[in-house]
This record gives C-alpha cells, sequence and structure tokens, in this order.
C-alpha cells in the first residue's frame, strides 16, 4: 500500500511494528511537541518527521492481528494527554493566584488545543475507521474532554472567581485586562464542545448573581443620595457599561440576561421610590418640563415589562391635575365676576384647555415616543376635566359659544385665516373628550342657525371647513342637518330672486313693502316656537303674496311661518327727525299698532297681538324701558306690569339714522337640553331595539354594555335611563323577559 | 273583590250568555248527558240566584250578595282566586260561561259545597307554578280599559297588600310605604309588577344582602331598595 505525500513517494518495508517499539517512536513526536508548547528551543516539525509519525500509527492500525493496534493506541493517544496534564500543566497552574492563574489557563489552553490538533493529525488513522466501527469518540473530542475532565473541571470555580473579581474592579473605574478576560470565557465556551451548558452553569449564573448584588448595593445607596434624574443618568451609564462588557468580553447571549439583572436591580426595585421622589420624582420633572428627564425616564423604563404603566400613571395624574386647575379656576372666575366678563373667562378657558392639549401631546409625542400608553392617559385625563360643569355650563356648550365666537362676525377678525383653521381643527380635536357630544350638536346648531339666519357669519369658508372637520372626526350624521342648513341658504337666496322675478310680472301682487323670505327645510332646523301672532295687515299681505309664489313653484309643502326670527325695518316719524328701527317682527307689531291708536293699555295690546303674557312683558320692556324708548310707559317705573299703558314716544331722538333695538335672547339652553334629553330617550330605544333585533336574545348586562357601546359616539347614556327605556320596550311589547331567567330578554317580533 | 276602578264600562263584550233566564227549570230530555246537565242545571240555577237580571251578568252587586253567601268578605283574596279559576275577563263580573268554568273545575253546583271548595282553591292557588300564573292575572284583571297598560299606585297597593301580604307581611309594608311616599313613578306596569313578586320570593329582607343593583330588576325595585337601605342606615 502506498501513501502518496507532497513529491515523494514512499516505500516501506512493511516489517511488523510491535507496540513498544513503536509507541517508543511516538513518544519521540510527543516530547517534541511538548517542548514546543513549553517554548523550549525545538525546531517545528517538518513534513517528513509528520509523515513518518502518521505512517507509524497507520501501519500498527492496519497489521494483521495480534498486532492491530488500533485500541491501544486510541487509549495511549488519551493517556498522553492525561500524563502532561498531570505532570505539567495542572501543577503549574495549580500554584497560581488571580490574573496569573487566568494567564496561565489561557496559555495551557492555547497550547493544549495545538496538542490536541497536532496529536490528532498523527493519529489521524484512528478517526477514520477505528473511531467508527467502535462508535467511539473522535480523537478531537478526546483530547478535549482530557482537558475538561481534568484541568477545567478542576480549576473552574476558582477562575470564575477570579474572573468576576476583575469585573468588578472594573466596574469601579481600575483599568483591567479585557482581552484576557475574553480569552479565559472562550474557553468556558468552547470547553461545552457546542453547548453553552458549561459557560451558564460554571460562570454566568455566578456571574449574574454578583452583578445583581453589586447593582443592589449601589441602588440602595444611589436612591437615597441623589435625584430622579441624576439616579436615572447613573443607571443608563451603568447600563451602556455592561453592554460594552458584553461586546468586549462577554458572550453575547449574557446581553439579554445581564441587563435584565441591572435593570431589575436598579430600575425595578426602586421603581415607586424614584418615580415618587418629592422634589425630583416624575410629578416633578412634569411641573418643571424637564423634557429631558422624562425622555430618559421613557427609554429606561420603555424595556421592562409594565415599566411605563406607573409613568404613564403619574403623567395622567398630573394632566389632569392641570386641567381641573383651568376648571377651577374658570369656576372661580365666573362666580366672583359679572355674567358677561364671566364669559369671556369661559372662551378662555376653552383657550387654555387647547393650549394644555398641545402642550402635552408634545410630551407624548416627544418625550414618550407616541407609546399608546400615554396617548391613553392623555384622553383619559381629558376625558376627566373636560366633562367637568363650569358655571352651570356644560363643556358641550362651552365649545359651541367658542366656535359661534369664531366663526360669527366681530368673533375674531384680528386672526389670520390660518389661525383660524389651526384653532378650528383645535377645537374639534377637543370634542372627541367630550361624551355629550349630541349636546354639542345641538347647541352648535343652535348658533349656527343664528349666525346664518341674522347675517352673523364671518366667512363662508370656514362655516363648511369646520362642518368638514366634524364630519371627519364624527361621521356624516353629525353633520347633515347642519350641511342642510347650510345648503338651505343657498338657495334661499336664489328662491329670493325668484320671488322677486314674480313680483315684477305680477304687479298686482307686490305687497308694497320689500319682503325677503328665507324658507328653511324643517328637519335641518332647530325647532322653533311659531304661535299666531295677529299681524298687522300689511304683513298679513306680505304672507299672501308669498304663499301665492310658493305654490307655483311646488304645491306638496307646508309652510309654517316663524315669526320669532323676522326682522323689520321702520321708518319711525319722530318730532325731532325720522329714523329707521330696525327690530324683530314682533317688536314691529307692537310698534304699528300705534299707527292706529295713540295710547294703548297692555291688555289692549295683549287682545290685540293674541300674544303670551311672557313675550309681551319681554317685548313691550325692549321698547319702553331699555336703551331705546319708542314707547313712553305709564307709569315710568323700570319694568313692565300689566296695569302699564304705552304711547308713541314722538319726542324720541338718537344721533344715528339708523338704530337696532334688540330684544334680550331667551335662555336657549333649558329648551336644548330639553331637546335632546327627548332624543337620548328615542336614541336609546333605537339602540336597543336594533340590537335585540339581531342577537333575539341577550342577557341584560350584555345588552346594557352593547347599548352605551353603540350611542357612546354621541353621548354616555344613563344606566338607569337604559333600565327604564327597556322597561317601557317591555311594556310596549318589543322586548319580553325569559320565564326561566328574568335578566334575559327576548325579542318580540 | 280587588278595588273597582270607577265605573266606565267601555270594554265591550259579546255575551253569548246574557240571555235573559227565566227561573223555570231546565225541559228534561232523554238526553244520556242526564247527569252532565243536570249539573250544569244546577250551577246555573246558582248563577241566576246571583245574576242581574237584565244584564244576564252576575254585576258588583251580585257580587257582594255571593261573598255574603259564602261568608267571605268581598275584598278577600279567596274571590279573586276565584275569578281567576273562572277566567273572568271583566273585574267586577262574571259572565255565565265563566261561572260555568270555574264552578265545573271546582266540582261544585251548589253554594255550600262551593263555601267548602274555598280552601282546596286557594291551596291550589298557592302552588308555585300557578301562583304565577294567578299572580299576573291579579294585575290584568284590574285593567279596565282597553289598553290599558297600567294602574296607578293605590291599586298596586291595596293589590300587594292582597296578593302578597299573607306570604310577606313585612316586604309588602315597606313597599306600600314607599309607593305612597315616592313621586317617581305614578303608574305601575305589568312587568314592574311582576318584579316585586320575584322580589319577595328571591330576595332575603330585610336585609336585602343579595340584591344586586347590576341585574335587570325593574329600575322602581332598584330605587325601592336605595330607599330602604338609606332608612337602615
Amino acid at each position: 500500500v502506498q501513501e502518496r505525500f507532497g513529491n515523494q513517494s514512499f516505500r516501506m518495508e512493511r516489517k511488523t511494528i510491535d507496540l513498544e517499539q513503536g509507541w517508543d517512536y511516538m513518544q519521540t513526536g510527543i516530547t517534541k511537541l511538548k517542548r514546543i508548547l513549553e517554548g523550549l528551543p525545538e525546531p517545528q516539525f517538518d513534513s517528513e518527521q509528520y509523515m513518518m509519525l502518521y505512517t507509524t500509527i497507520y501501519n500498527m492500525c492496519t497489521q494483521k492481528p495480534p498486532h492491530d493496534y488500533s485500541q491501544q493506541l486510541y487509549d495511549k493517544y488519551r493517556e498522553a494527554f492525561e500524563e502532561y496534564i498531570n505532570s505539567t500543566v495542572l501543577p503549574a497552574l495549580k500554584e497560581k493566584h488571580d490574573e496569573y492563574m487566568l494567564r496561565e489557563l489561557v496559555k495551557r489552553w492555547s497550547n493544549h488545543k495545538v496538542m490536541v490538533r497536532w496529536l490528532s493529525r498523527f493519529f489521524y488513522y484512528l478517526d477514520r475507521y477505528f473511531i467508527a466501527r467502535r462508535s467511539l469518540p473522535p480523537l478531537n473530542e478526546v483530547g478535549l474532554t482530557c482537558f475538561r475532565d481534568r484541568v477545567y473541571n478542576e480549576l473552574h470555580s476558582k477562575v470564575k472567581d477570579a474572573v468576576i473579581a476583575l469585573v468588578d474592579k472594573e466596574r469601579e473605574g481600575e483599568q483591567i485586562d479585557r482581552a484576557l478576560l475574553k480569552n479565559v470565557l472562550d474557553i468556558y465556551v468552547e470547553i461545552g464542545m457546542g453547548q453553552m451548558e458549561r459557560y451558564e452553569a460554571d460562570f454566568e449564573s455566578f456571574m449574574l448573581l454578583d452583578s445583581a448584588s453589586y447593582y443592589s448595593r449601589k441602588a440602595s445607596s444611589w436612591i437615597q443620595e441623589d435625584s430622579c434624574p441624576d439616579y436615572m443618568l447613573k443607571s443608563e451609564e451603568c447600563l451602556k457599561k455592561e453592554r460594552e462588557r458584553v461586546a468586549h468580553y462577554l458572550h453575547s447571549s449574557s446581553e439579554p440576561k445581564l441587563v435584565e439583572k441591572v435593570q431589575h436591580e436598579l430600575l425595578v426595585v426602586y421603581a415607586n421610590q424614584l418615580l415618587e421622589k418629592e422634589h425630583s420624582g416624575c410629578r416633578a420633572l412634569l411641573r418643571d418640563d424637564k423634557v429631558d428627564d422624562l425622555s430618559r425616564m421613557y427609554r429606561l423604563y420603555h424595556k421592562i415589562a409594565k415599566g411605563l404603566e406607573p409613568v404613564a400613571n403619574i403623567f395622567k395624574q398630573h394632566v389632569t391635575a392641570e386641567g381641573n386647575a383651568l376648571v377651577q379656576q374658570a369656576e372661580d372666575t365666573a362666580t366672583n365676576q359679572a355674567a358677561n366678563i364671566a364669559s369671556v373667562q369661559e372662551q378662555v378657558l376653552i383657550r387654555k384647555v387647547i393650549e394644555l392639549h398641545d402642550k402635552y401631546m408634545v410630551y407624548v409625542v416627544e418625550c414618550f415616543q407616541s407609546h399608546t400608553l400615554f396617548h391613553k392617559a392623555l384622553k383619559e385625563a381629558f376625558e376627566i376635566f373636560c366633562n367637568k360643569t363650569v358655571a352651570g355650563s356644560s363643556s358641550a356648550e362651552l365649545l359651541a359659544t367658542f366656535c359661534d365666537n369664531i366663526l360669527k362676525k366681530g368673533g375674531s377678525e384680528k386672526l389670520s385665516d390660518e389661525a383660524i383653521e389651526d384653532t378650528l381643527e383645535k377645537v374639534v380635536k377637543l370634542l372627541a373628550y367630550i361624551s355629550d357630544k349630541d349636546l354639542f350638536a345641538e347647541f352648535y346648531r343652535k348658533k349656527l342657525a343664528r349666525r346664518l339666519l341674522f347675517d352673523r357669519s364671518a366667512n363662508d369658508d370656514h362655516e363648511r371647513s369646520i362642518l368638514t372637520k366634524l364630519k371627519q372626526q364624527c361621521g356624516g350624521q353629525f353633520t347633515s342637518k347642519m350641511e342642510g342648513m347650510v345648503t338651505d341658504l343657498t338657495l334661499a337666496r336664489e328662491n329670493q330672486t325668484s320671488f322677486e322675478e314674480y313680483l315684477g310680472n305680477n304687479p298686482a301682487a307686490n305687497p308694497g313693502i320689500d319682503l325677503t323670505v328665507t324658507v328653511l327645510t324643517t328637519g335641518f332646523w332647530p325647532s322653533y316656537k311659531s304661535f299666531d301672532i295677529n299681524l298687522p295687515s300689511e304683513m298679513v299681505k306680505c304672507v299672501e303674496v308669498f304663499k301665492g309664489f310658493y305654490e307655483t313653484k311646488t304645491k306638496h309643502r307646508k309652510l309654517t311661518w316663524i315669526y320669532s326670527l323676522g326682522t323689520c325695518h321702520l321708518n319711525g316719524k319722530f318730532d325731532h327727525k325720522p329714523i329707521e328701527l330696525v327690530v324683530s317682527t314682533y317688536q314691529a307689531a307692537v310698534l304699528l299698532l300705534f299707527n292706529t291708536t295713540d295710547k294703548l293699555s297692555y291688555n289692549d295690546i295683549l287682545t290685540q297681538l293674541n300674544l303670551s303674557h311672557e313675550d309681551l312683558v319681554r317685548l313691550l320692556h325692549s321698547l319702553s324701558c331699555a336703551r331705546y324708548k319708542i314707547l313712553t310707559k305709564e307709569p315710568s317705573t323700570k319694568t313692565v306690569s300689566q296695569t302699564d299703558s304705552f304711547e308713541f314716544n314722538a319726542k324720541f331722538t338718537d344721533r344715528m339714522r339708523r338704530i337696532k333695538i334688540p330684544l334680550p335672547p331667551v335662555d336657549e339652553r333649558k329648551k336644548v337640553v330639553e331637546d335632546v334629553d327627548k332624543d337620548r330617550r328615542y336614541a336609546i330605544d333605537a339602540a336597543i331595539v336594533r340590537i335585540m333585533k339581531s342577537r333575539k336574545v341577550l342577557g341584560h348586562q350584555q345588552l346594557v354594555s352593547e347599548c352605551v357601546e353603540q350611542l357612546s359616539r354621541m353621548f354616555k347614556p344613563d344606566i338607569k335611563a337604559i333600565k327604564k327605556r327597556m322597561e317601557d320596550l317591555i311594556t310596549r311589547d318589543y322586548l319580553e323577559r325569559d320565564k326561566e331567567n328574568p335578566n334575559m330578554f327576548r325579542y318580540l317580533a | 273583590m280587588p278595588p273597582r276602578s270607577a265605573s266606565k264600562p267601555s270594554k265591550k263584550r259579546s255575551n253569548p250568555d246574557s240571555v235573559t233566564s227565566s227561573a223555570t227549570g231546565p225541559v228534561p230530555s232523554a238526553s244520556s248527558k242526564k247527569k252532565a246537565s243536570k249539573e250544569v242545571d244546577g250551577t246555573d240555577k246558582l248563577f241566576d240566584k246571583y245574576a242581574n237580571a237584565s244584564s244576564g251578568v252576575i254585576d258588583p252587586e251580585g257580587i257582594e250578595k255571593l261573598c255574603s253567601s259564602l261568608e267571605v268578605p268581598h275584598t278577600d283574596i279567596r274571590i279573586l282566586m276565584l275569578a281567576w279559576r273562572m277566567k273572568a275577563e271583566r273585574q267586577g263580573y262574571f259572565t255565565k260561561g265563566e261561572w260555568r268554568i270555574g264552578l265545573k273545575a271546582l266540582k261544585v253546583d251548589t253554594i255550600g259545597k262551593l263555601k267548602k271548595a274555598l280552601p282546596e282553591l286557594e291551596k291550589e292557588v298557592r302552588e308555585p307554578l300557578n301562583f304565577r300564573d294567578f299572580y299576573a292575572y291579579a294585575f290584568q284583571y284590574c285593567l279596565t280599559e282597553d289598553k290599558q297598560k297600567f294602574l296607578d299606585t293605590e291599586t298596586i297597593c291595596q293589590l300587594l297588600d292582597m296578593v302578597l301580604g299573607s306570604t310577606f307581611r313585612a316586604q309588602v309594608d315597606y313597599l306600600i310605604d314607599y309607593l305612597k311616599i315616592q313621586k317617581d313613578y305614578k303608574v305601575i306596569s305589568m312587568d314592574q309588577w311582576r318584579g316585586f313578586c320575584r322580589f319577595c320570593n328571591e330576595i332575603s329582607f330585610p336585609d336585602m344582602t343579595n340584591y344586586n343593583l347590576e341585574l335587570a330588576w325593574p329600575s322602581i325595585l332598584d330605587d325601592f331598595f336605595e330607599w330602604l337601605r338609606e332608612k337602615q342606615a
């Protein structure tokens, strides 16, 4: 059999090599190798020597029995290591300590690997056939196992202690030999021969324990001495250093475990004390706008399971407190001051709430990286104080008034279009926090109606813009009526043009007074009381003329006149000079009575006009007791009573040629609330029926919660109210209770 | 007899039995149903004794007479139970048909037998399943108008006393107190009425520890519960 090595071909006489002889030869090679490893002057193996050694093994393994010495050679291979370790390696290690021992270990390990490499090359033939045939560990493994069993097992504990001591030294700021530690720890890894078990059990677990207790000690003193920001800075630094440590000499798999331990000792154990530190904790940071520190707090606690919850909670409490303070401020101002100043304060409140929202939204986005917990905290905080009443007005009303102030003429003329758009945008966002959205809608609608009907709207584009925003946020149903109102106005203008044309073509029909009529689609507009006042004949003619015109356009609609919303321009022929009076239709009706009679008693007027006492008093007051006394009242007391009488005040004058005589507005609030309550009852009924129709059978609690959910877009239904509606629906035979379980309801088709 | 509302006889009944019956006996027939017809005859005879001759039904006056024959006060629950047995539709009146049904069910045809049957009747009615039906009937029976769905609280108080008073004295007394004091409810529906019975049966009293506001008790009972709790505090 020939083997080829390099360029030489070799012919060896197959003389039987006996074991002792062969082994003696091998020993020379081993000794040479040892000398090299010991650093003694010894030349390296050349290829001829290598081949000789290899071939010796080969021959001894391929000889015919009883001279096939595979098993013996396999054993002797291992014994070679054992002998070397026992005689030289171990003693060398045992006599050293600490860092010196570590260095020695690294050296010896490296040597051992070289030895294994060389010897396994010499004995390679065993690897090829023998070990497979006998299912034995390969040579490489045998070699490593020797080191593991004889050296590693002896020393790993001592080594571990030395390593950890160095780690702690480094933690205290001293310089250590990182490369050395890396090499030592590589041994733990390699000795596992593919598994991380040895590294984990013999080193890592201890290292983690030690690290934990190290940081525990540090934390317990830092938490006493340091402010929250300082403590956080230190923690951040420690975590950074520990990560570096892993990168430099620990195994990468240790990183998450080590980080977790450090986090636990520094941030979890003392979380409460840290966050609640009196003058520097989370609350204080929020109070003092310490954005950087809060960002750090977020970064640190973000990686800890449930770590952010207490932070978010404090954030929520802080924002709620700030909001509540604003509300309280407005409430206090309102109770201390006159009504009109108070209402300005209420508008200021809305502005401040918007600013608060902007401020803390920045926090949520920047400090807290838009984390859902903080979005939620902000939302919940706002939901708490945004639903508080201020001086008797609900937040829904305040918000609607705020919008009215922006959108009406003379409201926000100083602001740029952009600023207005921006404010409207923010107002709509605030609406999301208000639970009584339907109440807002109703107030808004009422005020919108006023703006539209009395031409008080500042800018059409803004009017439409806010409706678009409301639609986006609350859905089409929310804004459909309002949009209808705006459209009605446009149609009304076209209608008026046709009406004027009609009058042009029918001169006989002309009432002799300039008449402008705005036709409103009933469903869109708020409901207005309109009752049959006895109109003066001039106005009666107007009504009839328009009716005639309207019938030419459509025969299927009924016109209901709302005189309470009308305006009239009268020429007052006063002694000094004529003055144009701009009054409401009702006021005009009162005044025109005096065209035919000089003096009228309260009762006369009451009878002739067919009004209620409440309304008449209000009207007469505005004409005789307010700023402009168009009528003189007898007696001239400050209020109107039913025994008074009135006369046209011919002596009246004013420097203006035209004056507006306003009627004090009726308090809409009560009616709005009533209307909304009524609508809510219908809405609850509808929701219950809808749910039951689809579910057929449902338990009480589930029905209530689904009902609340369905209605939550518009308002927060009172549980008691839902219960009452359910009972009403039972009586009306929409639902029944299940016979066996009275907490279960069935839909009755 | 349960309390009558002001007489507004707007409930029109087509009453096939309101034939003016003469006091003559039945015509003897060779029918094999002689026994049955005899029974009916007896029953009818008894009916005629109390019925109003012109209307052909037993009216409130007749019922009063019946009560004294039975030696039972006319506000006694047993008359209501009798009405229930008869499936009487109109409060204060028994028709011939209803009379027949009732007496047949009780297997009686004389006043004496009827009187003796009353305890048995009461026992039967108080059986849980029957009582449930009877209890609802009591409410229904008091409705006089066609589409009426509610009874005023005064009537309810009297009804509660009559129907549940003997079994649930304490609950009834408190309920009546409450109903008289409160201002939110002027009328009571069938569902609420049923709720009272359920309350008495299920809720331990007077501690009411097993009452749960989260359940589907009619809200009048929630209010009663809160009122009583406050009183007990």
